[in-house]
Protein backbone atom coordinates (compact mmCIF):
# COMPACT_ATOMS: atom_id res chain seq x y z
CA UNK A 1 0.00 0.00 0.00
CA UNK A 2 1.47 3.19 -1.11
CA UNK A 3 1.70 6.45 1.44
CA UNK A 4 -1.13 8.36 0.19
CA UNK A 5 -3.35 5.60 0.18
CA UNK A 6 -2.93 5.11 3.67
CA UNK A 7 -2.54 8.35 4.89
CA UNK A 8 -6.03 9.28 3.38
CA UNK A 9 -7.47 5.94 5.03
CA UNK A 10 -6.32 7.19 8.07
CA UNK A 11 -7.96 10.26 7.61
CA UNK A 12 -11.40 8.50 6.35
CA UNK A 13 -11.07 6.28 9.93
CA UNK A 14 -11.14 9.40 11.69
CA UNK A 15 -14.00 11.44 9.71
CA UNK A 16 -16.45 9.06 9.67
CA UNK A 17 -17.18 8.79 13.08
CA UNK A 18 -17.02 12.36 13.59
CA UNK A 19 -18.96 12.80 10.89
CA UNK A 20 -22.03 11.14 12.68
CA UNK A 21 -21.41 12.73 15.76
CA UNK A 22 -21.60 16.12 14.02
CA UNK A 23 -25.29 18.17 12.99
CA UNK A 24 -27.95 20.23 14.03
CA UNK A 25 -28.09 17.54 17.22
CA UNK A 26 -24.27 17.18 18.12
CA UNK A 27 -24.03 13.48 20.13
CA UNK A 28 -21.23 13.17 22.28
CA UNK A 29 -20.37 9.91 23.33
CA UNK A 30 -18.82 11.27 26.43
CA UNK A 31 -21.95 13.97 26.49
CA UNK A 32 -24.86 13.91 28.47
CA UNK A 33 -27.52 11.12 26.63
CA UNK A 34 -29.56 12.66 23.29
CA UNK A 35 -33.10 11.41 23.26
CA UNK A 36 -33.32 9.42 20.04
CA UNK A 37 -29.91 9.07 19.44
CA UNK A 38 -30.01 5.59 18.26
CA UNK A 39 -32.28 6.70 15.49
CA UNK A 40 -30.59 9.45 14.72
CA UNK A 41 -27.52 7.72 13.79
CA UNK A 42 -28.12 4.53 12.48
CA UNK A 43 -31.40 6.24 9.90
CA UNK A 44 -30.25 9.71 9.42
CA UNK A 45 -26.40 10.02 9.65
CA UNK A 46 -25.40 6.51 9.12
CA UNK A 47 -27.12 6.44 5.56
CA UNK A 48 -25.95 9.67 4.84
CA UNK A 49 -22.23 9.54 5.72
CA UNK A 50 -22.31 6.05 3.48
CA UNK A 51 -23.70 7.93 0.41
CA UNK A 52 -21.22 10.88 0.54
CA UNK A 53 -18.84 7.92 0.85
CA UNK A 54 -20.11 6.37 -2.06
CA UNK A 55 -20.83 9.18 -4.41
CA UNK A 56 -17.32 10.89 -3.52
CA UNK A 57 -15.53 7.69 -4.09
CA UNK A 58 -17.34 7.07 -7.88
CA UNK A 59 -16.76 10.76 -8.93
CA UNK A 60 -13.00 10.75 -7.53
CA UNK A 61 -11.92 7.52 -9.08
CA UNK A 62 -14.00 8.41 -12.46
CA UNK A 63 -12.39 12.38 -12.41
CA UNK A 64 -8.85 10.88 -12.65
CA UNK A 65 -10.04 7.57 -14.95
CA UNK A 66 -11.47 10.74 -17.46
CA UNK A 67 -8.43 12.75 -16.80
CA UNK A 68 -6.28 9.72 -17.80
CA UNK A 69 -8.06 8.74 -20.50
CA UNK A 70 -8.49 12.62 -22.70
CA UNK A 71 -5.10 13.25 -21.20
CA UNK A 72 -6.34 16.31 -20.12
CA UNK A 73 -5.85 17.79 -16.64
CA UNK A 74 -9.71 19.34 -16.82
CA UNK A 75 -11.31 16.83 -18.18
CA UNK A 76 -13.88 15.64 -15.29
CA UNK A 77 -16.75 13.15 -15.81
CA UNK A 78 -19.61 15.63 -16.49
CA UNK A 79 -17.88 15.74 -20.16
CA UNK A 80 -19.38 12.53 -21.70
CA UNK A 81 -22.91 13.83 -21.18
CA UNK A 82 -23.90 11.24 -19.09
CA UNK A 83 -24.40 13.70 -16.15
CA UNK A 84 -26.55 15.94 -17.70
CA UNK A 85 -28.82 13.04 -19.23
CA UNK A 86 -29.35 11.73 -15.90
CA UNK A 87 -30.31 14.99 -14.84
CA UNK A 88 -32.86 15.82 -17.36
CA UNK A 89 -34.10 12.02 -16.61
CA UNK A 90 -34.55 13.23 -13.39
CA UNK A 91 -35.98 16.42 -14.24
CA UNK A 92 -38.60 14.52 -16.55
CA UNK A 93 -39.77 12.52 -13.46
CA UNK A 94 -40.48 15.93 -11.91
CA UNK A 95 -42.06 17.20 -15.18
CA UNK A 96 -44.45 14.14 -15.40
CA UNK A 97 -45.70 13.82 -11.76
CA UNK A 98 -44.08 10.45 -11.76
CA UNK A 99 -41.51 10.81 -9.06
CA UNK A 100 -44.20 10.78 -6.41
CA UNK A 101 -43.93 7.17 -7.40
CA UNK A 102 -41.40 5.45 -5.40
CA UNK A 103 -38.25 4.40 -7.26
CA UNK A 104 -39.54 6.27 -10.01
CA UNK A 105 -37.13 9.42 -9.78
CA UNK A 106 -34.08 6.97 -9.57
CA UNK A 107 -35.05 4.92 -12.38
CA UNK A 108 -35.71 7.74 -14.98
CA UNK A 109 -32.34 9.61 -13.96
CA UNK A 110 -30.71 5.59 -14.56
CA UNK A 111 -32.50 5.46 -17.73
CA UNK A 112 -31.21 9.12 -19.19
CA UNK A 113 -27.53 8.13 -18.36
CA UNK A 114 -28.21 4.76 -20.32
CA UNK A 115 -29.43 6.95 -23.25
CA UNK A 116 -26.12 9.31 -23.14
CA UNK A 117 -24.13 6.05 -23.23
CA UNK A 118 -25.68 4.35 -26.15
CA UNK A 119 -25.92 7.66 -27.99
CA UNK A 120 -22.38 8.00 -26.93
CA UNK A 121 -21.60 3.87 -28.55
CA UNK A 122 -23.92 4.68 -31.61
CA UNK A 123 -21.85 8.36 -32.49
CA UNK A 124 -18.46 6.98 -31.75
CA UNK A 125 -18.79 3.62 -33.85
CA UNK A 126 -16.15 1.19 -34.14
CA UNK A 127 -13.10 3.29 -34.55
CA UNK A 128 -12.50 4.03 -30.59
CA UNK A 129 -11.10 7.87 -31.84
CA UNK A 130 -10.73 10.01 -28.83
CA UNK A 131 -11.71 13.11 -30.17
CA UNK A 132 -14.59 12.26 -32.16
CA UNK A 133 -15.95 10.46 -28.75
CA UNK A 134 -15.62 13.73 -26.65
CA UNK A 135 -17.58 16.07 -29.22
CA UNK A 136 -20.11 13.53 -29.08
CA UNK A 137 -20.42 13.69 -25.29
CA UNK A 138 -20.12 17.50 -25.42
CA UNK A 139 -22.90 17.54 -27.92
CA UNK A 140 -25.11 15.35 -25.62
CA UNK A 141 -24.68 17.48 -22.58
CA UNK A 142 -25.52 20.18 -24.08
CA UNK A 143 -28.09 18.86 -25.67
CA UNK A 144 -29.35 17.33 -22.57
CA UNK A 145 -28.77 20.71 -20.90
CA UNK A 146 -31.18 22.75 -23.55
CA UNK A 147 -33.81 20.06 -22.43
CA UNK A 148 -33.44 20.24 -19.16
CA UNK A 149 -34.50 24.00 -19.47
CA UNK A 150 -37.34 23.53 -21.49
CA UNK A 151 -38.69 21.41 -19.13
CA UNK A 152 -38.08 23.89 -16.28
CA UNK A 153 -39.52 26.47 -18.41
CA UNK A 154 -42.96 24.37 -19.56
CA UNK A 155 -43.06 23.07 -15.87
CA UNK A 156 -46.87 22.42 -15.08
CA UNK A 157 -46.72 23.51 -11.79
CA UNK A 158 -44.68 26.14 -9.33
CA UNK A 159 -44.21 22.97 -7.59
CA UNK A 160 -42.60 21.04 -10.07
CA UNK A 161 -40.59 23.81 -11.04
CA UNK A 162 -39.40 24.14 -7.26
CA UNK A 163 -38.63 20.84 -7.01
CA UNK A 164 -36.75 20.30 -10.21
CA UNK A 165 -34.65 23.19 -9.62
CA UNK A 166 -34.06 22.36 -5.86
CA UNK A 167 -33.53 19.16 -6.60
CA UNK A 168 -30.64 20.14 -9.79
CA UNK A 169 -28.75 21.78 -7.12
CA UNK A 170 -27.47 18.21 -5.62
CA UNK A 171 -27.60 17.67 -1.99
CA UNK A 172 -27.64 14.39 0.50
CA UNK A 173 -30.27 15.60 3.01
CA UNK A 174 -33.09 13.46 4.21
CA UNK A 175 -31.04 10.50 1.91
CA UNK A 176 -31.96 7.13 3.80
CA UNK A 177 -30.90 3.28 2.94
CA UNK A 178 -33.22 3.50 0.13
CA UNK A 179 -30.29 5.44 -1.85
CA UNK A 180 -27.71 3.80 -0.70
CA UNK A 181 -28.83 0.51 -1.82
CA UNK A 182 -29.57 2.13 -5.13
CA UNK A 183 -26.11 3.95 -5.63
CA UNK A 184 -23.75 1.52 -4.14
CA UNK A 185 -24.11 -1.50 -6.79
CA UNK A 186 -23.65 0.24 -9.84
CA UNK A 187 -21.33 2.52 -8.35
CA UNK A 188 -19.08 -0.52 -7.17
CA UNK A 189 -19.18 -2.18 -10.59
CA UNK A 190 -18.45 1.11 -12.35
CA UNK A 191 -15.43 1.47 -9.94
CA UNK A 192 -14.39 -2.30 -10.95
CA UNK A 193 -14.60 -1.61 -14.88
CA UNK A 194 -12.40 1.63 -14.08
CA UNK A 195 -9.69 -0.19 -12.56
CA UNK A 196 -9.90 -2.72 -15.10
CA UNK A 197 -8.95 0.23 -17.86
CA UNK A 198 -6.20 1.41 -15.22
CA UNK A 199 -3.10 -0.42 -17.47
CA UNK A 200 -4.12 0.83 -21.14
CA UNK A 201 -4.62 4.73 -19.31
CA UNK A 202 -1.25 4.48 -18.04
CA UNK A 203 -0.20 3.30 -21.76
CA UNK A 204 -2.21 6.24 -23.19
CA UNK A 205 -0.23 8.44 -21.46
CA UNK A 206 2.35 8.48 -24.70
CA UNK A 207 -0.23 9.13 -27.20
CA UNK A 208 -2.63 7.05 -29.45
CA UNK A 209 -0.46 5.28 -31.20
CA UNK A 210 2.77 4.53 -28.81
CA UNK A 211 -0.73 2.97 -27.06
CA UNK A 212 -1.86 1.08 -29.00
CA UNK A 213 1.61 -0.30 -30.10
CA UNK A 214 2.02 -1.31 -26.22
CA UNK A 215 -1.27 -3.54 -26.66
CA UNK A 216 -4.30 -1.06 -25.73
CA UNK A 217 -7.02 -1.25 -27.33
CA UNK A 218 -9.00 1.40 -28.04
CA UNK A 219 -12.73 -0.15 -28.15
CA UNK A 220 -12.20 -1.93 -25.25
CA UNK A 221 -11.35 0.83 -22.88
CA UNK A 222 -13.87 3.08 -24.32
CA UNK A 223 -16.10 0.20 -23.67
CA UNK A 224 -15.17 0.08 -20.02
CA UNK A 225 -14.87 4.12 -19.44
CA UNK A 226 -18.33 4.65 -21.02
CA UNK A 227 -19.95 1.72 -18.55
CA UNK A 228 -17.59 2.92 -15.72
CA UNK A 229 -17.90 6.48 -15.58
CA UNK A 230 -21.65 6.27 -16.92
CA UNK A 231 -22.37 3.54 -14.14
CA UNK A 232 -20.98 6.13 -11.25
CA UNK A 233 -22.25 8.78 -12.46
CA UNK A 234 -25.49 7.70 -13.82
CA UNK A 235 -26.08 6.58 -9.69
CA UNK A 236 -24.62 9.35 -8.66
CA UNK A 237 -27.18 11.47 -9.83
CA UNK A 238 -30.10 9.27 -9.88
CA UNK A 239 -29.40 10.33 -5.61
CA UNK A 240 -27.97 13.03 -5.03
CA UNK A 241 -28.45 15.25 -8.41
CA UNK A 242 -25.77 17.01 -9.86
CA UNK A 243 -22.16 17.49 -7.66
CA UNK A 244 -19.30 19.06 -9.47
CA UNK A 245 -16.35 20.04 -9.23
CA UNK A 246 -15.48 16.26 -7.23
CA UNK A 247 -14.28 14.57 -10.70
CA UNK A 248 -12.44 17.80 -11.60
CA UNK A 249 -10.15 19.25 -8.37
CA UNK A 250 -9.42 15.51 -6.35
CA UNK A 251 -7.49 14.16 -8.89
CA UNK A 252 -5.63 17.58 -8.81
CA UNK A 253 -4.91 17.22 -5.30
CA UNK A 254 -4.09 13.34 -5.05
CA UNK A 255 -1.47 13.42 -8.30
CA UNK A 256 1.57 15.33 -6.44
CA UNK A 257 1.67 12.81 -4.20
CA UNK A 258 1.27 9.38 -6.81
CA UNK A 259 4.22 8.89 -9.70
CA UNK A 260 1.65 10.52 -11.97
CA UNK A 261 0.42 7.18 -13.89
CA UNK A 262 -3.58 7.27 -13.87
CA UNK A 263 -3.77 3.75 -12.30
CA UNK A 264 -1.74 4.95 -9.29
CA UNK A 265 -4.42 7.85 -9.31
CA UNK A 266 -7.35 5.93 -9.04
CA UNK A 267 -7.74 4.46 -5.58
CA UNK A 268 -6.24 7.63 -4.10
CA UNK A 269 -8.67 9.66 -5.83
CA UNK A 270 -11.10 7.56 -4.49
CA UNK A 271 -10.77 7.78 -1.13
CA UNK A 272 -9.81 11.61 -1.47
CA UNK A 273 -12.94 12.13 -3.13
CA UNK A 274 -14.70 10.32 -0.63
CA UNK A 275 -13.20 12.23 2.21
CA UNK A 276 -14.30 16.05 0.31
CA UNK A 277 -17.68 14.74 0.21
CA UNK A 278 -18.32 13.26 3.59
CA UNK A 279 -16.38 16.63 5.29
CA UNK A 280 -18.22 18.99 2.83
CA UNK A 281 -21.77 17.55 3.50
CA UNK A 282 -20.55 17.78 7.35
CA UNK A 283 -19.80 21.97 6.83
CA UNK A 284 -23.65 21.99 4.70
CA UNK A 285 -25.37 20.30 7.95
CA UNK A 286 -23.51 22.34 10.44
CA UNK A 287 -23.59 26.19 8.47
CA UNK A 288 -26.41 27.99 10.19
CA UNK A 289 -28.46 29.10 7.18
CA UNK A 290 -31.77 30.87 7.49
CA UNK A 291 -34.65 28.41 5.25
CA UNK A 292 -32.83 24.92 5.90
CA UNK A 293 -29.29 24.08 5.48
CA UNK A 294 -26.87 24.52 2.49
CA UNK A 295 -26.78 22.86 -1.05
CA UNK A 296 -24.13 20.50 -1.11
CA UNK A 297 -23.58 21.24 -4.99
CA UNK A 298 -23.56 24.86 -4.40
CA UNK A 299 -21.15 24.32 -1.54
CA UNK A 300 -18.54 22.18 -3.57
CA UNK A 301 -19.10 25.33 -6.14
CA UNK A 302 -18.21 27.60 -4.25
CA UNK A 303 -14.79 25.27 -2.93
CA UNK A 304 -14.51 24.51 -6.72
CA UNK A 305 -14.30 27.86 -8.58
CA UNK A 306 -11.59 29.65 -7.16
CA UNK A 307 -9.56 25.84 -7.33
CA UNK A 308 -10.30 25.95 -11.14
CA UNK A 309 -9.21 29.60 -11.25
CA UNK A 310 -5.92 29.06 -9.65
CA UNK A 311 -5.34 26.01 -11.97
CA UNK A 312 -6.23 28.19 -15.20
CA UNK A 313 -3.77 30.77 -13.57
CA UNK A 314 -1.00 27.89 -13.18
CA UNK A 315 -1.41 26.83 -17.10
CA UNK A 316 -1.37 30.32 -18.57
CA UNK A 317 1.77 30.90 -16.34
CA UNK A 318 3.36 27.65 -17.56
CA UNK A 319 2.01 28.28 -21.49
CA UNK A 320 3.46 31.96 -20.84
CA UNK B 1 10.99 -11.54 -40.74
CA UNK B 2 8.51 -8.83 -40.43
CA UNK B 3 7.32 -8.52 -44.30
CA UNK B 4 4.56 -6.61 -46.18
CA UNK B 5 3.58 -8.14 -49.01
CA UNK B 6 1.45 -5.96 -51.34
CA UNK B 7 0.31 -3.70 -48.90
CA UNK B 8 -1.94 -1.56 -50.22
CA UNK B 9 -3.44 1.82 -47.88
CA UNK B 10 -5.87 3.62 -49.96
CA UNK B 11 -4.55 7.26 -50.41
CA UNK B 12 -1.27 6.41 -48.62
CA UNK B 13 0.38 3.24 -50.15
CA UNK B 14 0.09 1.24 -53.07
CA UNK B 15 1.25 -2.67 -53.07
CA UNK B 16 4.36 -2.24 -51.19
CA UNK B 17 6.43 -5.25 -50.51
CA UNK B 18 9.08 -4.82 -48.44
CA UNK B 19 10.66 -6.98 -45.05
CA UNK B 20 12.94 -6.08 -42.15
CA UNK B 21 15.46 -8.92 -41.46
CA UNK B 22 16.42 -9.70 -37.85
CA UNK B 23 19.69 -8.03 -36.69
CA UNK B 24 19.76 -5.43 -39.23
CA UNK B 25 18.93 -1.74 -39.17
CA UNK B 26 16.43 -0.71 -42.06
CA UNK B 27 16.05 2.84 -42.64
CA UNK B 28 13.00 3.99 -44.70
CA UNK B 29 13.41 7.24 -46.84
CA UNK B 30 11.75 9.35 -49.38
CA UNK B 31 9.88 12.74 -49.45
CA UNK B 32 7.28 14.12 -47.03
CA UNK B 33 4.02 12.28 -47.51
CA UNK B 34 5.60 9.39 -49.58
CA UNK B 35 4.26 7.16 -46.89
CA UNK B 36 7.51 6.43 -44.62
CA UNK B 37 5.25 6.79 -41.49
CA UNK B 38 2.36 4.50 -42.56
CA UNK B 39 4.60 1.86 -44.09
CA UNK B 40 6.66 1.89 -40.34
CA UNK B 41 3.02 2.04 -38.80
CA UNK B 42 1.82 -0.89 -40.53
CA UNK B 43 5.10 -3.08 -40.10
CA UNK B 44 4.05 -2.25 -36.33
CA UNK B 45 0.67 -3.95 -36.71
CA UNK B 46 -0.90 -0.31 -35.80
CA UNK B 47 -2.97 -0.39 -39.64
CA UNK B 48 -4.29 -3.14 -40.49
CA UNK B 49 -2.76 -4.43 -43.82
CA UNK B 50 -0.86 -7.93 -44.84
CA UNK B 51 2.00 -7.89 -42.94
CA UNK B 52 3.49 -11.24 -41.49
CA UNK B 53 5.82 -11.64 -38.60
CA UNK B 54 7.69 -14.67 -39.66
CA UNK B 55 5.05 -16.40 -41.75
CA UNK B 56 2.49 -15.51 -39.26
CA UNK B 57 -0.29 -12.85 -40.22
CA UNK B 58 0.14 -9.70 -37.29
CA UNK B 59 -3.73 -9.98 -37.24
CA UNK B 60 -3.54 -13.46 -35.77
CA UNK B 61 -1.58 -11.99 -32.94
CA UNK B 62 -3.51 -10.97 -29.42
CA UNK B 63 -2.28 -7.14 -28.83
CA UNK B 64 -0.26 -8.02 -26.02
CA UNK B 65 1.27 -10.76 -28.34
CA UNK B 66 2.42 -8.15 -30.99
CA UNK B 67 3.29 -5.26 -28.43
CA UNK B 68 5.91 -8.07 -26.42
CA UNK B 69 7.72 -8.65 -29.92
CA UNK B 70 7.42 -5.27 -31.55
CA UNK B 71 8.52 -1.85 -29.89
CA UNK B 72 7.05 1.04 -31.62
CA UNK B 73 8.42 4.95 -30.59
CA UNK B 74 6.41 7.57 -32.41
CA UNK B 75 7.36 10.61 -33.73
CA UNK B 76 5.59 13.41 -31.67
CA UNK B 77 7.20 11.70 -28.42
CA UNK B 78 3.79 13.00 -25.81
CA UNK B 79 3.85 11.93 -22.61
CA UNK B 80 1.05 13.28 -21.23
CA UNK B 81 1.54 13.46 -17.59
CA UNK B 82 5.33 14.45 -15.54
CA UNK B 83 6.48 11.09 -15.01
CA UNK B 84 10.10 10.28 -13.66
CA UNK B 85 12.32 8.85 -16.36
CA UNK B 86 12.05 5.27 -14.33
CA UNK B 87 8.18 5.25 -14.16
CA UNK B 88 8.07 6.61 -18.12
CA UNK B 89 10.68 3.71 -18.95
CA UNK B 90 8.62 1.12 -16.83
CA UNK B 91 5.84 1.43 -19.13
CA UNK B 92 7.49 -0.37 -21.66
CA UNK B 93 6.75 -3.30 -19.33
CA UNK B 94 2.94 -3.07 -19.99
CA UNK B 95 2.45 -5.89 -22.30
CA UNK B 96 4.54 -7.86 -19.87
CA UNK B 97 2.23 -9.96 -17.26
CA UNK B 98 5.78 -10.75 -15.95
CA UNK B 99 6.83 -10.57 -11.76
CA UNK B 100 7.87 -6.91 -10.40
CA UNK B 101 11.30 -8.42 -9.76
CA UNK B 102 11.82 -9.06 -13.33
CA UNK B 103 9.93 -5.67 -14.65
CA UNK B 104 12.65 -4.20 -12.30
CA UNK B 105 15.51 -5.44 -13.84
CA UNK B 106 14.54 -5.10 -17.45
CA UNK B 107 13.61 -1.32 -16.79
CA UNK B 108 17.16 -0.88 -15.10
CA UNK B 109 18.90 -2.73 -17.30
CA UNK B 110 17.04 -0.02 -20.03
CA UNK B 111 17.87 2.95 -18.08
CA UNK B 112 21.66 1.88 -18.12
CA UNK B 113 21.51 1.12 -21.63
CA UNK B 114 21.14 4.59 -22.93
CA UNK B 115 23.24 5.84 -19.86
CA UNK B 116 19.83 7.39 -18.05
CA UNK B 117 20.56 6.16 -14.48
CA UNK B 118 21.57 9.50 -13.00
CA UNK B 119 18.34 10.80 -14.40
CA UNK B 120 15.92 7.78 -12.99
CA UNK B 121 14.11 10.20 -10.78
CA UNK B 122 13.80 13.36 -12.90
CA UNK B 123 10.76 14.25 -14.00
CA UNK B 124 10.27 14.03 -17.72
CA UNK B 125 9.41 17.78 -17.60
CA UNK B 126 12.84 18.72 -16.68
CA UNK B 127 14.93 16.94 -19.55
CA UNK B 128 16.46 18.94 -22.08
CA UNK B 129 15.40 17.29 -26.24
CA UNK B 130 18.25 14.76 -26.04
CA UNK B 131 17.75 13.28 -22.40
CA UNK B 132 14.02 13.10 -23.39
CA UNK B 133 14.61 10.92 -26.53
CA UNK B 134 16.68 8.89 -25.08
CA UNK B 135 14.07 8.29 -21.99
CA UNK B 136 11.50 7.48 -24.99
CA UNK B 137 13.74 5.07 -26.19
CA UNK B 138 14.37 3.35 -22.89
CA UNK B 139 10.85 2.62 -22.55
CA UNK B 140 11.28 0.98 -25.89
CA UNK B 141 14.51 -0.66 -24.67
CA UNK B 142 12.47 -1.76 -21.35
CA UNK B 143 10.19 -4.00 -23.29
CA UNK B 144 12.94 -5.78 -24.99
CA UNK B 145 11.24 -6.61 -28.01
CA UNK B 146 12.61 -8.35 -31.04
CA UNK B 147 11.83 -5.63 -33.26
CA UNK B 148 12.14 -1.89 -32.62
CA UNK B 149 10.47 0.57 -35.12
CA UNK B 150 11.12 4.15 -34.80
CA UNK B 151 9.77 7.47 -36.25
CA UNK B 152 12.29 10.17 -37.06
CA UNK B 153 14.24 9.15 -33.82
CA UNK B 154 17.07 11.47 -34.87
CA UNK B 155 15.23 14.62 -35.58
CA UNK B 156 15.65 17.33 -33.42
CA UNK B 157 18.81 16.02 -32.02
CA UNK B 158 22.08 17.55 -31.89
CA UNK B 159 25.23 16.03 -33.33
CA UNK B 160 26.50 13.66 -30.48
CA UNK B 161 22.72 12.66 -29.34
CA UNK B 162 22.36 11.41 -32.84
CA UNK B 163 25.41 9.27 -32.96
CA UNK B 164 24.98 7.69 -29.49
CA UNK B 165 21.58 6.97 -30.33
CA UNK B 166 22.66 5.10 -33.94
CA UNK B 167 25.54 3.43 -32.01
CA UNK B 168 22.68 2.18 -29.78
CA UNK B 169 20.73 0.89 -32.86
CA UNK B 170 23.89 -1.16 -33.87
CA UNK B 171 24.43 -2.22 -30.86
CA UNK B 172 21.14 -3.80 -30.63
CA UNK B 173 21.14 -4.81 -34.34
CA UNK B 174 24.40 -6.93 -33.25
CA UNK B 175 22.51 -8.64 -30.34
CA UNK B 176 19.48 -9.70 -33.21
CA UNK B 177 16.70 -7.04 -32.54
CA UNK B 178 15.59 -6.05 -36.09
CA UNK B 179 15.61 -2.29 -36.57
CA UNK B 180 13.59 0.27 -38.75
CA UNK B 181 14.07 3.64 -38.61
CA UNK B 182 12.57 6.27 -40.79
CA UNK B 183 14.96 8.93 -41.19
CA UNK B 184 15.61 12.52 -43.66
CA UNK B 185 19.08 12.43 -43.51
CA UNK B 186 20.08 10.84 -46.68
CA UNK B 187 23.90 10.24 -45.42
CA UNK B 188 22.76 8.80 -42.04
CA UNK B 189 20.70 6.05 -44.25
CA UNK B 190 23.59 5.69 -46.30
CA UNK B 191 26.01 5.36 -43.74
CA UNK B 192 24.59 3.27 -41.00
CA UNK B 193 21.34 1.58 -42.30
CA UNK B 194 22.63 -2.18 -43.75
CA UNK B 195 19.66 -1.81 -46.13
CA UNK B 196 17.34 1.34 -47.15
CA UNK B 197 13.96 0.99 -48.43
CA UNK B 198 12.97 4.35 -50.64
CA UNK B 199 9.49 5.46 -51.02
CA UNK B 200 7.91 7.86 -53.47
CA UNK B 201 4.19 8.49 -53.31
CA UNK B 202 3.42 5.34 -51.68
CA UNK B 203 5.62 3.13 -53.70
CA UNK B 204 8.76 1.35 -53.60
CA UNK B 205 11.01 3.15 -55.81
CA UNK B 206 14.04 1.80 -54.56
CA UNK B 207 15.12 -1.00 -51.88
CA UNK B 208 18.80 -2.98 -51.25
CA UNK B 209 21.66 -2.00 -49.92
CA UNK B 210 22.21 1.62 -49.07
CA UNK B 211 25.12 1.78 -51.78
CA UNK B 212 22.81 0.05 -54.49
CA UNK B 213 19.26 2.02 -53.19
CA UNK B 214 20.59 5.71 -52.61
CA UNK B 215 22.14 6.41 -56.01
CA UNK B 216 22.74 9.46 -57.17
CA UNK B 217 19.99 8.68 -59.87
CA UNK B 218 17.45 7.17 -57.05
CA UNK B 219 17.74 10.51 -55.70
CA UNK B 220 17.46 12.93 -58.70
CA UNK B 221 14.87 10.93 -59.62
CA UNK B 222 12.32 10.51 -56.07
CA UNK B 223 13.81 14.02 -54.67
CA UNK B 224 14.42 15.77 -57.83
CA UNK B 225 17.81 17.13 -56.78
CA UNK B 226 20.59 16.78 -57.94
CA UNK B 227 23.40 15.41 -55.56
CA UNK B 228 26.67 13.87 -55.32
CA UNK B 229 27.75 11.28 -52.50
CA UNK B 230 31.25 12.55 -51.88
CA UNK B 231 33.86 10.93 -49.26
CA UNK B 232 35.21 7.49 -48.25
CA UNK B 233 33.05 4.42 -48.18
CA UNK B 234 32.20 4.29 -44.59
CA UNK B 235 31.53 8.28 -44.04
CA UNK B 236 30.07 9.31 -46.91
CA UNK B 237 28.58 12.39 -47.13
CA UNK B 238 25.96 14.01 -49.55
CA UNK B 239 27.01 17.20 -51.83
CA UNK B 240 24.11 19.22 -53.30
CA UNK B 241 24.66 21.53 -56.27
CA UNK B 242 24.43 25.12 -55.52
CA UNK B 243 22.33 25.99 -58.79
Amino acid sequence: MTRPIAILLAALVLAIPLSLLAGQVWISPFGPPVRNAIPILMELRLPRAVLALVIGAGLGASGAAMQGYLRNPLADPGLFGIAPMAALGAVLSFYTGFSVQPFALPLFALAGGAIAMVLLALIAGRSGGIALFTLAGMMIASLAGALTSLAISLSPNPFALSEIVTWLMGALADRGWHEVWIALPPTLLGLILLARAGPALDALTLGEAAARSLGMEPRRLQVLMVAGVGLIVGAGVAVAGIIGFVGLVVPHLVRPFTDGRPSALLIPSALAGALLLLIADCLCRLLPLAGGELRLGIALSLIGAPFFLRLLLKMRKELG
Amino acid sequence: MLAAKSLTIPGRLTDVSAALAPGAVTAIVGPNGAGKSTLLAAFAGLISGPVALDGTPLAALSPQQRAQTIGFLPQDGEVAWNLSVETLARLGRLPHKTSRAEDDAATAAALSALDLERFASRSVGTLSGGERARALLARVLAGTPRWILADEPLAALDLAHQQALLRQFRLLAGQGTGIALVLHDLAQARNHADRVIVLQDGRVAAEGPPHEALTEEVILKVWGVAARWTGPETARALSLDRT
